[in-house]
């Protein structure tokens, strides 16, 4: 499933590049440096992407439909599906903005209790009933895009108020402050009912009855959008102040970056994608429990953007998929599986501190171009190429 | 050049090695649901948190399951083979490990232990109708989903009612009540009490939440003993009730203590968690004690026993019941014999088995009565001198 990520250009560092040259948003300048090369035009990378998601969406969906995945292997990767988008969120703020927040667990449990009340809320005002949703029907994903998106918003509101006070800080308190809100988050999930008066979140016994909103299909569509949204805004004057925040803030600032603003701005996308994850999430396990998103989910969280490498989307992908996966497909060791996984990742933090990848990010456009030009990795470069290509 | 080639070259086995791993994973996966059409055995998922917080609970009741099994490893002539999930007390692997266990071919699931992933297993257990017997899921919702959901355990408004009618009956007047404002559990037996003490005429002077992981209660019990109740309602578990009882008399409290089955292992286990003098005089309803004189609970004692060298808590007892009442059904639609192994209706067929069956269990006789909420009678459980006897025994009002 990793062809979503089909990132399109290279890796999120700022280059060297004139203002003039990457203001026209075309082909990256070691392209345009070599004229012999055989490049290709953007309209032509997202059809190739586009098209290889599609692909890819469509022989999940048949091979469940075929029974070639099992309803257990269908749920696994939507649970994957969702923290994909987890990952890839934090990714936002953890490795692009480079600041350490704590609290993304409670965005998540904000968006996933809004957009699975107003779900059961809404069902029969769209004569919706349980069937129909779990079959699918036209207006059950009108209405599961509408909450979603409801689901998202109330936790970029949530980002907004936690945002601007804690993005003041840095490092070790800005993590504590985050923290700390998503614990006021957990708490208010728990004792709102008794405060307001009225059946809202259920309490300690959790939200239950959620209807199954969601499929494999819904999932991954929505992954493919988060990460394309996420892709394209890092790729933007916004995504390039935000690197520019993460590299140095002070020489930011003194280019004229808001970095207030810019900050914020991460922290809130960021939010806003938890909490479209937190609804998928509710619609996926049917109950929401506010002691499932304390302190251990959000690193849980941070853990798979750390072990991918941060500041790479693909590696948050990657590690999203692998632990969600570990230890399901260590279930046959049952009482070493958490065993296992600790020690995968400790491992990997002695062997490859900074993540699997780094900041290294796939590009399929790239590796197009490199067949086209047959530039292969084991052939031998000139040093001028190896120059234009670093 | 070198360091980066090397660099990508470990990129790439990186990123092989993990696609490798989450695809054997989903082929296997599939390969287990495969093979399941061997109808000389009969497979039951028992599923339950054997490792994380709630790990105890999942283990006891294991144990209870595991013990019933071994004693009776057939069932109408047929193997019986257990397919034990661990979900970690997690509501997202409980519905992992129930989607897999079913897939695997089990007819019937022994499962899940504590409520909230249960409900999960049970909003999903619908859609396949799938026999599905916890022997502990005390939360109301567990059985409002489908007809397919039954437990062996009381319910929390069962016993929070139940302890109010009890009250009412010792001619108590006031109480106070102590809770954990974050459990279900305990939320869940105060409100039903409290409900019903009013109903009775009892004045309920103060309710006094605590939050989960609290170790000093006085500030509470202070404000509770300053209302003067007869009795103090503390419905949670016995680590925390221990210190409660404990705290409060050390502010000089005198009265009477009341719970409910969370106070089950408040004596005689390994670690004191309340002094004799302290419990003197107290009250808790449970459906089991190991002071129960009957010849079953007894011989269910010794058994227990001899197989784990230690002495069985009300969850093991209840895990014993809900495979008891499962292995009876189950019987009875294998004697029957009209239903073909693994079928939907062998499934709807045990499910009826269940629900107009009448099951022997250590915790009582155990029959259905319309709802998958059990018909059993309770004990009421008093200490003395240290040690717990049955103060009198409750009738279910059916």
């Amino acid at each position: 499933m990793d062809e979503e990520n089909n990132t399109q250009e290279k890796r999120p560092y700022i280059t060297t590049n004139s203002p003039e040259e990457t203001a026209k948003g075309e082909a990256p300048e070691h392209q345009k440096a070599k004229p012999g090369r055989k490049t290709l035009s953007m309209p032509k990378r997202y059809i190739i992407n586009t098209l290889l998601t599609v692909v890819v969406l469509t022989l999940g969906e048949a091979m469940i439909d075929g029974g070639f995945i099992t309803r257990y292997g269908a749920t696994v990767l939507e649970q994957v599906g969702v923290n994909i988008i987890m990952a890839a969120s934090l990714n936002i703020a953890t490795g692009y903005l480079g600041q350490l927040p704590l609290g993304h667990a409670g965005f998540m449990s904000i968006g996933g209790y809004s957009c699975a009340i107003l779900f059961m809320n809404l069902m029969p005002a769209f004569g919706l009933n349980a069937r129909a949703v779990a079959t699918g029907s036209p207006m059950a994903i009108l209405l599961l895009v509408i909450c979603l998106l409801f689901g998202g918003v109330m936790a970029a509101i949530a980002g907004i108020i936690i945002g601007i006070p804690a993005l003041r800080l840095k490092g070790d308190y800005l993590a504590i402050i985050t923290l700390g809100f998503a614990e006021i988050i957990r708490v208010v999930m728990l004792n709102i009912d008794s405060v307001v008066g009225f059946e809202l979140t259920g309490g300690a016994k959790g939200l239950t009855g959620i209807p199954s909103y969601t499929n494999f299909l819904d999932t991954f569509v929505v992954v493919a959008i988060v990460l394309f949204l996420i892709h394209t805004m890092m790729k933007s004057r916004h995504g390039r102040a935000i690197l520019a925040i993460r590299d140095n803030e002070i020489a930011a600032e003194a280019s004229g970056v808001n970095t207030t603003y810019y900050k914020t701005l991460a922290f809130v996308v960021s939010a806003f994608f938890a909490g479209i994850a937190g609804g998928l999430y509710a619609g996926c396990v049917g109950v929401m429990m506010p002691a499932k998103f304390g302190f251990m989910k959000s690193i849980e969280i941070l853990v798979m953007v750390v072990l991918g490498g941060m500041g790479s989307m693909l590696g948050s992908v990657l590690s999203a998929t692998v632990l969600t996966i570990l230890p399901e497909a260590l279930r046959a060791f049952a009482d070493y599986r958490m065993i296992v996984y600790s020690v995968v990742l400790i491992l990997v933090m002695i062997f490859r501190p900074q993540g699997l990848l780094g900041t290294y990010d796939f590009s399929m456009s790239r590796v197009i171009e490199r067949i086209m030009n047959k530039d292969f990795p084991w052939k031998k470069k000139s040093a001028k190429e190896v120059e234009a290509d670093a | 050049m070198a360091i980066n080639t090397s660099r990508r070259g470990f990129i790439k086995m990186a990123g092989a090695a993990t696609l490798a791993a989450g695809g054997a994973s989903v082929l296997a996966g599939c390969g287990n649901g495969n093979s399941s059409s061997d109808s000389s055995t009969i497979k039951i998922g028992v599923l339950g948190p054997y490792s994380g917080d709630v790990a105890q609970y999942g283990l006891a009741v294991r144990n209870g399951i595991d013990l019933y099994f071994e004693q009776n490893p057939q069932i109408a002539g047929k193997n019986v083979e257990l397919d034990e999930e661990d979900e970690k007390g997690d509501a997202t692997e409980a519905v992992n490990a129930y989607n897999k266990m079913v897939e695997g071919g089990a007819v019937a699931v022994l499962g899940d232990v504590t409520s909230t992933p249960s409900i999960a297993v049970a909003q999903q257990s619908v859609n396949d109708n799938i026999p599905l017997i916890s022997a502990s899921a005390t939360a109301a919702d567990f059985v409002s989903y489908g007809k397919n959901a039954f437990r062996a355990c009381i319910t929390d408004p069962y016993q929070g009612k139940l302890m109010a009618d009890f009250a009412a009956s010792e001619g108590y007047k006031t109480v106070g009540t102590i809770y954990n404002s974050g459990g279900d559990y305990e939320k869940g037996v105060n409100d039903a009490f409290v409900e019903e003490a009013q109903s009775k005429g009892i004045n309920v002077t103060t309710q006094q939440g605590y939050a989960a992981g609290d170790v000093d209660f006085k500030s509470q019990l202070t404000t509770i003993i300053g209302t003067n109740p007869d009795v103090i309602f503390s419905p949670n578990y016995y680590q925390d009730d221990g210190k409660i009882v404990t705290q409060a008399r050390q502010l000089g409290y005198k009265g009477v203590f009341m719970g409910a089955d969370g106070w089950s292992n408040i004596v005689g286990g390994s670690e004191e968690y309340a002094s004799a003098a302290d419990l003197e005089g107290c009250f808790y309803d449970c459906s089991f004690v190991a002071e129960n004189p009957d010849e079953k609970v007894q011989q269910f004692i010794k058994d227990y026993q001899a197989k784990y060298n230690e002495a069985p808590s009300n969850f093991c007892a209840l895990g014993y019941d809900a495979a008891m009442v499962m292995a009876k059904a189950i019987e009875t639609v294998e004697n029957d014999g009209k239903a073909k192994y693994g079928t939907d209706d062998y499934k709807q067929a045990i499910i009826d088995a269940i629900a107009s069956g009448s099951v022997d269990g250590v915790t009582g006789t155990i029959k259905y009565d319309g709802t998958g909420d059990p018909v059993k009678p309770t004990l009421v459980i008093t200490f003395k001198d240290g040690k717990q006897s049955v103060y009198k025994t409750v009738e279910a009002d059916a």
